[in-house]
């Protein structure tokens, strides 16, 4: 079980903007970002030459795209992703799953690690069982196929399951994983972040009580600069009033 | 008739409440005021009040409106009762469903709708208090609302209108110009591109009396298009922060409730069931 435990996924978005030291530049849309020399990347769009931003959020340029990083905003499927999913249908041959975004996915029964019969689909997952799952394809009308073949994936039993803002998953995570570890670190709990917003933790009561709170922080305080040390600070604070 | 009776402007060019014929009437602007909604904003426009909640992309319901190709843009403007000196009778009229739909058609040329195929993008316009051009303000608040949501747009709308008062155009009527004027011209106008994306009008102008108002609202827009944009950047300010900071070095624990993001859980604990059935009839459950 302890071994299973992982950062599911590492986006470091925010994080290398961070690296940078410089201050983070809120952008809005319509804002012109570019005239020419650069291609036009995430959140942004193109109007002749010109690039513009097509989010509020936050502008970053790698390797000669310029990118503007959404503040908010619903999660809107990736192949490849690793999302946490509901199941909130069943039929003969699969099951439909509510990975948290504007389209439901099928998990097919041959997408499963185990030898399903037909018909006999609920013997494994039911209503409401949550799995994590991989997001396998989303074809151009967002058409999306989940698989639970592969490392880690895997039915999520007991725990609870909390939800943040999409946009704000990699902030949860931070750069290498340094924020959730950071969190499973004080509070003993274990975890697994979706790129869907769905967070699964598992532990004592308090434990999720204290790991809850702290998510909750990172997501009101995504945009703050400084915010691993900030989530440190509090962890040990919370966990020191604790033990007195 | 009454038009003849009421002077709307004296002869230093002073309107009722003070204003000049080119001035508009004080605007502030929130975003990010509700928690449930994926995106919100609040307005004061003069007297107006009024409040926008966008959620979204999901799903469309009923499912025959459906596009397989892009989202659609569902705006719902609608007066509260009390919003209006008598009581508005609640629900649909004629005219709310009317500026419902022309506030969506200007919205889906601004969103880039063919990025959410199959889906809705609901946007709710509610006006508190009304003293005339709500549909601009509504138009106006809503789109700093779907901006504030995260939903990949053109650029941020604003919207205003002009009017014919004693024979004279001036800029954003209240309610007793709208009322005793001879005529009404709401726009919706991106300084950037310069496009309009709604015009309509009410009573009659010469060309030359919808030309002089025209160039006014454009002005008037820029003028709008700052304040929409300050009120975003004024969520993620570095006062905001701080704010933000502080509040969260002054929080502790004891003092803070079960999750209220909780949104499920499987296989509960028997000691901890209780409080987690608590939690959900304490309106912890969303969609």
């Amino acid at each position: 079980m302890e071994n299973t435990e992982e950062k599911v996924n590492d986006d470091n978005d925010f994080s290398e903007e961070q690296q940078e030291g410089k201050p983070r530049e809120i952008v809005l849309p319509g804002d012109l970002l570019d005239e020419g020399t650069l291609k036009s990347g995430m959140g942004t769009y193109r109007e002749g030459k010109k690039i513009f931003s097509a989010h509020v959020g936050i502008k970053s340029v790698r390797s000669n795209y310029i990118n503007v990083i959404s503040l908010s905003g619903r999660y809107i499927p990736k192949s490849g992703d690793t999302v946490i999913g509901v199941v909130i249908d069943l039929t003969p041959t699969s099951w439909i799953l509510d990975i948290n975004s504007p389209y439901s996915s099928p998990l097919h029964s041959s997408e499963v690690p185990w030898k399903i019969d037909f018909g006999e689909t609920s013997r494994y997952l039911d209503i409401g069982d949550v799995v994590l799952t991989r997001v396998l394809s989303v074809d151009e009308i967002k058409r999306i196929q989940v698989t639970m073949r592969g490392p880690g994936l895997r039915k999520l039993n007991g725990g609870q399951l909390i939800k943040i803002s999409a946009s704000k998953v990699p902030r949860v995570i931070g750069k290498n994983g340094s924020m959730i570890s950071l969190i499973k670190k004080y509070t003993n709990c274990h975890m697994f972040v979706g790129q869907n917003g769905r967070i699964w933790i598992e532990g004592t009561f308090d434990d999720i009580k204290l790991a809850t709170k702290a998510i909750d922080i990172i997501e009101q305080a995504a945009h703050v600069s400084g915010l691993t040390s900030l989530t440190e600070e509090f962890l040990k604070n919370q966990k020191g009033m604790n033990n007195l | 008739m009454m038009t003849d009776e009421i002077q709307l402007i004296d002869e230093s060019g002073i309107r009722l409440d003070g204003r000049r014929a080119d001035e508009l009437r004080p605007i502030k602007i929130e975003a990010g005021v509700l928690k449930n909604a994926d995106g919100s904003a609040y307005i004061e426009w003069g007297k107006n009040k009024i409040l926008a909640a966008v959620y979204g992309p999901r799903e469309v319901h009923p499912r025959h409106l459906m596009n397989p190709s892009r989202a659609i843009v569902q705006c719902k403007y609608n007066m509260a009762a009390f919003s209006v000196g008598d009581r508005k009778r609640p629900g649909y009229d004629r005219r709310s469903v009317e500026i419902s739909k022309v506030i969506s058609d200007a919205m889906e040329h601004v969103v880039f709708t063919e990025r959410f195929p199959r889906t809705t993008i609901d946007v709710f316009i509610e006006v508190i208090q009304a003293n005339a051009g709500t549909r601009c303000a509504g138009l106006t608040v809503a789109s700093v609302a779907l901006a504030d949501a995260g939903i990949p747009m053109r650029d941020l709308v604003p919207s205003c209108a002009a009017g014919k008062i004693d024979n004279q155009v001036v800029l954003d009527l209240f309610k007793d110009e709208d009322n005793y004027g001879e005529a009404d011209l709401p726009i919706a106008y991106v300084p950037r591109t310069g496009k309009i994306l709604l015009l309509q009008m009410d009573g009659h102008m010469t060309y030359d009396e919808f030309d002089k108002a025209l160039d006014m609202l454009v002005s008037a827009c820029e003028e709008i298009y700052t304040i929409q944009r300050d009120a975003l950047r004024r969520k993620y300010s570095e006062d905001a922060s701080e704010k933000l900071l502080a509040e969260i070095q002054n929080s502790n624990l004891a003092s803070i409730e079960q999750p209220s993001i909780l949104e499920g859980s499987t296989d509960i604990p028997p000691e901890d069931s209780t409080i987690i059935t608590d939690n959900r009839k304490g309106g912890g459950f969303n969609d």
